[in-house]
C-alpha cells in the first residue's frame, strides 16, 4: 500500500483501459449487455451439444439388454454428467443469455444496471464449466447423480468391486477428486447465478424507461424478474451444502457421514430446497419466453397479463415449499409426505392458469403458423404432459411405486425438455431476427421443430411405461428378458431423431450466417420495444430512451383501436400516442441532444475492463487448489485469491466509464 | 425523482433511476437478502447437530462465554464506529472520517484476533473440525462469519488507503454507506450466532 500511495493520484489502473472495438480481445473485455448475451447463447448451447452426446451415448448403451459399450464407472460419470451439464452449463446460462440480451432492451435501458458484474458473471459461468470439466484429466468427472445424495458422496467406491489393494487406493483418491469437481465446480457457476440475479433485480427496478410501470413490463421480463429472485434465495442454501460436501470429503468433517453422527437426510433437504427452487428456474424463462411469442403470433394481446404476473410470483413463493415432494421415500413420516403432496398439488394451480391463458391467447387468434409459434405451442402441449404427470407423483403412495424409476425420468424430461428447451427454442427462432438481422429459414425451422416433436415423444413417451414396469433410473445395463428391451431401443432411435432435429438447426445456422432473408426492424409485427430499435440493436440499444405509455408499447404505436374495433395500422411516426418529443425528456444515460442531432457521440456507454476476467480466472485456480494436496495447495489457492482480490480490487478502482476527451 | 439536490459529480449511477434509489445500495439490499439464507442453512445446520457431540466436548463444556461476550461486545462498538465514520465523511469531516474508519477496522481485527484465539483453545482442547457434527457445523459456521469479518476489514482498510490517496472525495460517501450495511449486517449476523450458537446451547446443556 505504502508503494501505491507514492504513485501519481491520476494513475487509476494497473492496466490501459481496453478499445479494441473488434476481434478476440473486444469480446473478452466487453461489459455491453447485447455481446455477453451472444456469448452466453453460444457457449451454453456448446455444453447442450456435449450434453446431447452424453445423452446419446447412455442410450446407445441402454438401446439393448446387457450391453458392454460403456463400463458402469464411465456410465455413472455420463448420467451424472448429462444432469449437470443439461442443468447448470446449457438451460440456465441459455435462460441467461435471454436475459442478458433482452431484458435492457424490453425496458428501453441503454444497458444493465452493472455491466462489469454481468460480464463477470459470464466468465465465471464458463470458468466454472472449464473447471467442472477438467475433472476428465483428473480422476473422473462427479458420478454421484446430479443430486449427489448423502452417504454415497462420501463412502465412494466399493471395496469388494476392485482385486487390488493399490487399486482401492486410487479408486477412493478419485473419488475425493470427482466429488471435490462437483462441489467446487457448481459452487463457482452459484457464484455467477447470484451475481447476475442481484443485476437483474436491480435493473428491473431502477433502469426502467420512463413511463415503464412494473405492470407495463413486457411479461419476459417479468420471468426474468421473478426468476432472479428465486436465484438469489436458492443459491447461497445449495451454496452452503456444497461447502459443507467439500469439507467432508476433504477435510475429514462430518455433516453428511453417519458413521460418525451426521445425517444424510440434511444432504437431500439443502439440496432439495435449493432443487426445487431451480426447476422454476429453469423453466420460468421459457414461460416467459412463449408469452411473449403467442400474442404475437396470434395477433392478440396476452391474455390475462396480470393473471399471468401473479401465477408466476405464486410459482415462485409455493416453489419454496414443495422440496420434500423429491424426499417421500426417504422416510420423512405421513405427516411431512400429507402436507409435501399437498403443497405439490397447489402448484399445479398457477401452473394451470398460465397453460389456460395461453390457449386463451391463441383462442380468436388469427394465428400466423411461423416457427416460433409451433415451437411455443410445442411447449404448452409437452409441458402439460409433464405437470400431469408431476402431479401424479404428489400422491405419495402412488410416488412410493414411481420413485428412482423411468417414469420420474418421463416426467422431468417432459418438463425440462418439452417444457424448457421447446420455450428456448421458440425465443431463438423468434429474437435471432433482432440479434442478427437476418430471419432463420423458416421451412428449415419447421423441419426441426417436427423432428424435435416426434424425436422428443419417441424418446421419452416410452419411458413413462418402462418406468410403471419397474425399470429403475440410474442402471448402466439391464438383464435379458425383463420386458424392457423393444421400448429401450425405440427410445435409443427417438434420441438419434431428437439429434437429427439439432443437425438441422446447426445447418439453418450456417446457412442463414451465409444467405439468410434480411429482417427489418420489426419482422414479426411484434408488441414490445426491443423491435423500434434496429437489427441489430446498436451498442447503445435506443437512439432515444423510449417514453412508455402502454403495455404492449410498440403494437400502440402501430396500431389504434383493437378493444371494440378491429385494429387500425396508422403510418410510421403519426401515431397519436407516440410524441416523439417525449422522449428526450427524464432521459437517464445521454445528456439533452440539441434539436435536429443525430449523432450518438455524446450516448454516455460503460467502457470495456480486462477486471472481470481476471477475477473469474481465480476461481477455477482457486479450485484446483482444493484438489491438489501440499504446496502445490497452498499456492494455488494463493495464486486464484490473488487473483480474484486484485481483480475485484482494480474493478472498484477504476471508473465504469472513461470521460470521453 | 422529485430529489432536491441535483445529481453530485461523481456519482453516475444516481443519475434519475426508476426508484429514485442508487443501485448500488439497492444491489447492496438484494445481496444481503441473499446472505441471510447462506447464513440461515449454516445456522440451521448447527441447530440440527448441536447436540451431536461424539463423547467430545459440548456447548457448555468448551464455550467461554465471558471471552465470547468481550469479543462480542467489541464487535457491535465497531458498528458504531462505522455509524461514525459515515456522519463524518457525510460532513466534509475527512480527518475524523479517517479516524473512525481505521477504528472500526481495528475493532473487527480484534474480534477476529479473539476468533483465532478461541480456535486455537479449543484445538488445544481436542476440540476441531472433524471432532462432531457439533464441532464441524460450530466451526464451519463461525469460520465463513470470520471470512465475512475479514472481507469487510480489508474494504474498510481499502476506504482508508484511498481516503489517504485522495481518491474517496465526499461525494462518494454513498460508498461508505453501501460498505456500511454490509459491515452492519455482519454484525447482526453475530448477534444471531452469539446468542443461538453460544448462549442458549451453553445455559441449556449440562457442562461436560
Amino acid at each position: 500500500m505504502a508503494v501505491t500511495a507514492q504513485e501519481p493520484v491520476t494513475r487509476r489502473s494497473a492496466f490501459r483501459r481496453p478499445t479494441a472495438e473488434t476481434g478476440i480481445w473486444s469480446w473478452i473485455t466487453t461489459v455491453d449487455h447485447k455481446r455477453i448475451g451472444i456469448l452466453y447463447w453460444l457457449t451454453a448451447f456448446f455444453f447442450f451439444l456435449v450434453g446431447g452426446i452424453e445423452a446419446l451415448l447412455i442410450r446407445v448403451q441402454l438401446s439393448r439388454p446387457e450391453n458392454t459399450l460403456l463400463s458402469a464407472d464411465a456410465y455413472n460419470q455420463l448420467f451424472t454428467m448429462h444432469g449437470l451439464t443439461m442443468i447448470f452449463f446449457a438451460l440456465m446460462p441459455l435462460g441467461a443469455a435471454f436475459f442478458n440480451y433482452l431484458l435492457p432492451l424490453q425496458i428501453g435501458a441503454r444497458d444493465v444496471a452493472f455491466p462489469r458484474l454481468n460480464a463477470f458473471s459470464y466468465w465465471v459461468f464458463l470458468s466454472a464449466g472449464i473447471f467442472i470439466y477438467s475433472g476428465v484429466l483428473l480422476g473422473g468427472l462427479p458420478d454421484g447423480g446430479w443430486f449427489n445424495y448423502a452417504p454415497l458422496n462420501l463412502i465412494g467406491p466399493d471395496p469388494t468391486a476392485t482385486e487390488a489393494a493399490g487399486q482401492i487406493a486410487v479408486a477412493e483418491a478419485n473419488h475425493i477428486s470427482r466429488m471435490v469437481f462437483y462441489s467446487i465446480g457448481l459452487q463457482i457457476a452459484g457464484i455467477a447465478s447470484l451475481a447476475s440475479s442481484v443485476n437483474f433485480i436491480v435493473t428491473i427496478l431502477n433502469m426502467r424507461a420512463p413511463g415503464m410501470t412494473l405492470m407495463r413490463l413486457p411479461i419476459f421480463t417479468w420471468a426474468t424478474f421473478v426468476t432472479s429472485f428465486l436465484m438469489l434465495f436458492a443459491m447461497p442454501v445449495i451454496g452452503v451444502a456444497l461447502w459443507q460436501l467439500m469439507f467432508d470429503v476433504r477435510f475429514g468433517t462430518n455433516f453428511f457421514n453417519p458413521a460418525a453422527g451426521g445425517d444424510p437426510v440434511l444432504w437431500q433437504h439443502m439440496f432439495w430446497l435449493f432443487g426445487h427452487p431451480e426447476v422454476y428456474i429453469l423453466i420460468l424463462p421459457a414461460f416467459g419466453i412463449v408469452s411473449e411469442v403467442l400474442p404475437v403470433f396470434a395477433r392478440k394481446p396476452l391474455f390475462g397479463y396480470s393473471a399471468m404476473v401473479f401465477s408466476l410470483i405464486a410459482i415462485a413463493f409455493l416453489g419454496w415449499g414443495v422440496w420434500a415432494h423429491h424426499m417421500f421415500a426417504a422416510g420423512l413420516g405421513p405427516v411431512a409426505n400429507a402436507a409435501f403432496g399437498l403443497s405439490t398439488m397447489f402448484i399445479a394451480v398457477p401452473t394451470g392458469v398460465k397453460i389456460f391463458n395461453w390457449l386463451g391467447t391463441l383462442w380468436g387468434g388469427r394465428i400466423r403458423l411461423t416457427t416460433p409459434l409451433l415451437f411455443g405451442v410445442g411447449l404448452v402441449a409437452m409441458f402439460t404432459i409433464g405437470g400431469l404427470s408431476g402431479v401424479t407423483h404428489s400422491i405419495v403412495p402412488s410416488n412410493y411405486q414411481q420413485t428412482d424409476t423411468y417414469y420420474v425420468v418421463a416426467h422431468f424430461h417432459y418438463v425440462m425438455f418439452g417444457g424448457s428447451i421447446f420455450g428456448l427454442f421458440a425465443g431463438t427462432y423468434y429474437w435471432f431476427p433482432k440479434v442478427t438481422g437476418r430471419l432463420l429459414d423458416d421451412r428449415l425451422g419447421k423441419l426441426h421443430f417436427w423432428l424435435m416433436l416426434i424425436g422428443f415423444n419417441v424418446t421419452f413417451g416410452p419411458m413413462h411405461l418402462l418406468g410403471m414396469d419397474g425399470m429403475p433410473r440410474r442402471i448402466y445395463t439391464y438383464a435379458d428378458g425383463m420386458g424392457w428391451n423393444f421400448w429401450n431401443l425405440i427410445e435409443t432411435i427417438g434420441a438419434f431423431i431428437i439429434a437429427a432435429s439439432i443437425a438441422v438447426f446447426i445447418a439453418n445456422l450456417a446457412i442463414t450466417r451465409r444467405r439468410g432473408e434480411p429482417a427489418g426492424d420489426d419482422p414479426w409485427d411484434a408488441r414490445t420495444v426491443e423491435w423500434m430499435t434496429t437489427s441489430p440493436p446498436p451498442h447503445y440499444n435506443f437512439e432515444e430512451v423510449p417514453q412508455i405509455s402502454a403495455r404492449d408499447e410498440l403494437w400502440h404505436r402501430k396500431y389504434v383501436g383493437g378493444a371494440t374495433r378491429p385494429p387500425v395500422r396508422v403510418p410510421a411516426g403519426a401515431s397519436p400516442d407516440h410524441d416523439p418529443g417525449e422522449s428526450a425528456v427524464d432521459d437517464q444515460a445521454q445528456p439533452a441532444h440539441g434539436p435536429g442531432h443525430t449523432g450518438h457521440a455524446d450516448i454516455h456507454m460503460p467502457s470495456p475492463s480486462y477486471y472481470p476476467v481476471i477475477a473469474a480466472a481465480g476461481m477455477p485456480i482457486a479450485g484446483w487448489g482444493v484438489y491438489a494436496g501440499g504446496p502445490v495447495q497452498v499456492a494455488l489457492l494463493a495464486l486464484g485469491g490473488l487473483l480474484i482480490l486484485s481483480g475485484l480490487f482494480g474493478w472498484v478502482l477504476e471508473p465504469s466509464a472513461e470521460e470521453h476527451a | 425523482m422529485s430529489d432536491m439536490s441535483a445529481p453530485l459529480p461523481g456519482t453516475d449511477y444516481e443519475h434519475s433511476t426508476s426508484l429514485g434509489l442508487s443501485n448500488n445500495k439497492m444491489a447492496m439490499w438484494t445481496f444481503i437478502g441473499s446472505e441471510c439464507l447462506f447464513f440461515g442453512a449454516l445456522i440451521s445446520t448447527y441447530l440440527i447437530y448441536v447436540g451431536r457431540t461424539n463423547e467430545g466436548p459440548t456447548p457448555a463444556g468448551i464455550y467461554d462465554v465471558p471471552f465470547t461476550s468481550v469479543s462480542t461486545f467489541i464487535l457491535l462498538m465497531s458498528s458504531l464506529g462505522m455509524v461514525l465514520a459515515l456522519a463524518a465523511i457525510q460532513a466534509g469531516e475527512m480527518r475524523k472520517f479517517r479516524t473512525w474508519i481505521l477504528a472500526t477496522g481495528l475493532m473487527g481485527a480484534t474480534f477476529l484476533a479473539g476468533q483465532f484465539y478461541e480456535f486455537t483453545v479449543f484445538a488445544a482442547e481436542e476440540f476441531n473440525l472433524t471432532t462432531s457434527p457439533f464441532s464441524s457445523s460450530f466451526f464451519v459456521l463461525t469460520g465463513f462469519h470470520g471470512l465475512h469479518v475479514a472481507l469487510g476489514i480489508l474494504m474498510l482498510l481499502a476506504m482508508w488507503t484511498a481516503s489517504m490517496m485522495g481518491r474517496l472525495p465526499q461525494q462518494l460517501h454513498t460508498t461508505v454507506e453501501n460498505i456500511g450495511l454490509y459491515w452492519h449486517f455482519v454484525d447482526i449476523v453475530w448477534i444471531i450466532i452469539f446468542t443461538v450458537v453460544y448462549l442458549i446451547p451453553a445455559a441449556t446443556t449440562a457442562p461436560g
